[in-house]
């Protein structure tokens, strides 16, 4: 199990959730990817990705002018 | 939604398809502005999903889109949408992957005379055989209208559960969705793509006049949604923040264009797109001061920033209003 980044940031919704999704293809069940956006519309759209695909929301922040949102692969 | 829920209530195992072709309204706009701050920032395909308790596929189209929205093989609708192109498009990317992944037959949500261009009794069979799906697509909502699909024949589905809806009226779809329960729906065909958005095309049809040619990038269709655009030579046009959300956005620009803010008073950032020269850059810093605080001073500073980084800053008079020809607004 391993630790990911995605920089997400300048791009707008749905672009967040395309890339997280793209990333997600490529790990394994058990690692976590934290993905970082400047759309705050992301705090919705990547948790309800993860509740539709059964991945796990670990964390979710909201810096301000980055939101930042931990996930579990499943 | 409601189309999905037709088979899914004969227990057809369904998973949503969503393509993003960058033009859709949903989303960006709501994230840029400060007006739509309040909305809620739903993807509604997601939230579609959902509803429905499916898997949704979100898929990047944007590339190959260019070419339909370029050279539509059935021409545009009343602004710059090539809607029955568009319908072709996605019907065959659903096709490529309903193969891909080992599915049997496509279901839409189209309704014989919803859409003056795209969903008429003679451009449905258009969409199917352009799409390569053919008697795999199935529109549950018209389809008693329609002859028998390979679903239907099959048993897969029955014929005589699924619905016989035409026209403009969405009375049927609304009665049929209070049916299924549920209180809130999506935004209907048509309104979700900003190219059936006259002001939109226009500055798509002005983009392309611009630079001599039919094409875009991702990031020219994103300026497009944001701010005022302004366009007093052919050699360039202004984007001009209309508020700090717009200025947030575009500030992610900087380092790609010409850019202008004021400093002696509160004001927008502006984009300069195009090649400018010293006559062009001051006009472009008089508008900057036109649409910010400094409106009414005598002079106002703005900074003005190239992307290789070197910056001067120009003492300007704002414009007037009347000074600004309506021909300008793009």
């Amino acid at each position: 199990m391993s630790h990911h980044q995605l920089d997400a940031r300048r791009i707008l919704c749905p672009l967040p959730v395309i890339r997280t999704q793209q990333r997600v293809e490529n790990l394994a069940p058990g690692d976590t990817l934290e993905v970082r956006c400047t759309d705050h519309g992301a705090l919705n759209d990547i948790p309800a990705w993860c509740r539709i695909n059964g991945h796990e929301v670990i964390e979710t922040r909201d810096d301000g002018a980055e939101v930042v949102i931990t996930i579990r692969v499943s | 939604m409601l189309a999905a829920r037709v088979v899914m209530d004969q227990g057809v195992h369904v998973e949503g398809l969503n393509f993003f072709t960058g033009f859709c309204v949903e989303g960006h706009t709501h994230a840029i502005r400060n007006q739509d701050k309040a909305r809620p920032k739903r993807n509604n395909a997601l939230w579609v999903a959902e509803q429905l308790g499916i898997k949704l596929h979100i898929v990047d189209v944007i590339e190959e889109y260019k070419d339909i929205v370029i050279n539509p093989r059935h021409g545009y609708g009343a602004n710059l949408n090539p809607c029955l192109d568009c319908k072709g498009f996605m019907v065959g990317k659903a096709r490529e992957w309903m193969e891909r992944k080992g599915f049997d037959f496509i279901v839409t949500g189209e309704v014989i005379g919803q859409r003056p261009k795209s969903q008429r009794k003679d451009t449905m069979p258009v969409v199917a055989r352009e799409s390569g799906a053919n008697d795999r697509l199935l529109r549950p909502l018209c389809a008693k209208l329609l002859p028998e699909t390979l679903p239907e024949r099959e048993g897969w589905v029955d014929r005589a559960r699924l619905h016989g809806f035409s026209g403009r009226s969405r009375k049927p779809q609304i009665a049929l969705a209070q049916h299924f329960g549920f209180e809130d729906w999506a935004q209907p065909a048509g309104g979700c793509c900003f190219l059936t958005d006259a002001q939109y095309s226009s500055k798509l049809a002005d983009l392309w006049r611009a630079r001599g040619e039919r094409r875009y990038e991702l990031d020219d269709i994103m300026l497009l949604k944001v701010g005022r655009h302004l366009r007093p030579s052919p050699e360039f046009k202004v984007i001009i923040s209309r508020d700090g959300g717009e200025t947030n956005f575009l500030t992610g620009y900087r380092r790609q264009f010409v850019n202008l803010t004021a400093t002696s008073h509160r004001g927008p950032l502006t984009l300069v797109d195009g090649k400018a020269d010293e006559a062009g850059i001051e006009l472009a810093a008089r508008l900057t001061a036109r649409f910010g605080q400094g409106r009414e001073a005598e002079r106002v500073d703005v900074l003005v920033e190239w992307p290789d980084g070197h910056s001067r800053t120009l003492a300007v008079r704002p414009l007037s209003a009347e000074q600004i020809p309506p021909e300008w607004y793009v």
